[in-house]
């Protein structure tokens, strides 16, 4: 066929483009991923009995303000890695500076222990399992940013890939601290961490994988 | 090449809205457009051009819903242009060596080429290779210049899954020739 032909084609009877559906998968995404890990999380884990108790905690507010800036940072950073290009602006630098804060505040933490305390305030009583149960909520929200993703149009496969496993992982992380009875920045810095970079890395995996075009 | 912008970006905004013929002068420019650019960035590779070019006007019209009104058109279709080559040179680069390194500094809109040719793979074999709930309807709509109504009561499919048939077929074609390239 030849290319003024196929030009043809697609022009002829053009139909409007709905611009704005790309925002609602988005949203569609994200309400029901975090609902699905909501579920598994109350469901399976249970939530914190003394969640409300918790809530007076000012750290209890540091760990959820963590989990929803990094969730925030992450879901700009991946809407706009889904569409070619459009400049990524400054919510990826947000994300190590987030990092690094609950790092400081940690060797703060740290420094301000006594020495016997400080395994304590690292390890908590979950530390074996707590990044294996954030990447075990943040599944459906991965599967459920990769799905929009793949119906737009990314040319960073692995950056877009990455970036969805993080969101999914901050996230995630932010459902799965209804469950999680750990407040000690020390702990939040290492594990809550590691657990949101188990999805980033096999987003980073998959995105050149299930994102071609 | 302010003025480029400008003219295929209100193009493209009438496009989106629904004008066909707007749609029409869009793509014609950026064929030229994007024939210069691949000719230039194909030099070793002269029977790519046209087989790329067609995959890429292809790509960008199943992608034009993920273009933001806020941002440059030609921004938007660089990256695609630049995508679609890294990942042709890829699949090239499996078979024969590939001489000349891409360069992110080449502008696709630096220049116009015309003169159509024939690309290697025929879109209208592909099209037969479609499923009757695809095929149909582009054939009707897409080819004949059929109305979605009419083509609705031509193949006793409802008008969304005429539209879905168009949207889902060139979707399928543009997979098919991916995987020829």
């Amino acid at each position: 066929m030849k290319t003024e032909d196929l030009v043809s084609l697609l022009s002829t009877g053009a139909q409007a483009v709905d611009l704005r559906r790309a925002s609602r998968r988005w949203l569609l995404a994200l309400a029901g991923g975090a609902l699905m890990a909501f579920l598994l999380t109350a469901g399976l884990l249970k939530l914190n009995p003394v969640l409300w108790h918790e809530t007076y905690k000012p750290m209890f507010w540091v760990r959820e303000s963590y989990c929803a800036v990094l969730g925030v940072l992450g879901f700009i950073t991946v809407v706009r890695l889904a569409r070619p290009g459009l400049r990524l602006g400054l919510a990826p630098m947000g994300i190590p500076v987030a990092v690094i804060a609950m790092w400081v505040l940690a060797v703060v933490t740290l420094v301000a222990a006594s020495p016997q305390n400080r395994a304590q305030l690292i390890l908590g009583h979950t530390a074996v399992v707590c990044p294996f149960l954030i990447a075990f909520i943040a599944a459906p929200l991965l599967i459920a940013l990769l799905w929009v993703m793949r119906s737009l149009a990314p040319t960073r496969l692995r950056w877009a890939g990455a970036a969805s496993g993080f969101a999914a992982g901050s996230i995630g992380a932010l459902v799965y601290s209804l469950h999680c009875p750990e407040l000690a920045a020390p702990f939040l810095a290492t594990w809550y961490l590691l657990g949101m970079l188990i999805p980033t890395t096999l987003g980073a995996w998959l995105g050149p994988r299930l994102l071609r075009w | 090449m302010q003025l480029i912008e400008e003219r295929l970006r209100s193009l493209m905004l009438q496009s989106l809205a629904g004008d066909a013929a707007a749609y029409r002068m869009f793509l014609d420019e950026l064929t030229a457009r994007l024939r210069s650019y691949l000719r230039r960035r194909l030099g070793g590779l002269p029977d790519e051009v046209e087989d790329l070019l067609q995959e890429l006007l292809l790509a960008v019209h199943n992608k034009r819903h993920t273009y933001d009104p806020k941002q440059p058109l030609t921004s938007w279709v660089q990256a695609i242009a630049h995508y679609k080559l890294v990942d042709l040179l890829r699949r090239r680069s499996r078979s024969n060596a590939l001489t000349d390194p891409l360069d992110e500094d080449d502008q696709v809109f630096a220049t116009t080429a015309n003169a159509a040719t024939e690309a290697k793979y025929d879109v209208e074999k592909l099209l037969r290779g479609l499923p009757d709930r695809q095929r149909l309807p582009i054939l009707y709509v897409k080819i004949e210049g059929a109305s979605v109504t009419d083509t609705a009561i031509r193949t006793g499919m409802s008008e969304s899954a005429v539209k879905v048939g168009i949207h889902r077929g060139l979707k399928a074609l543009a997979e098919k020739i991916r995987k020829i390239g």
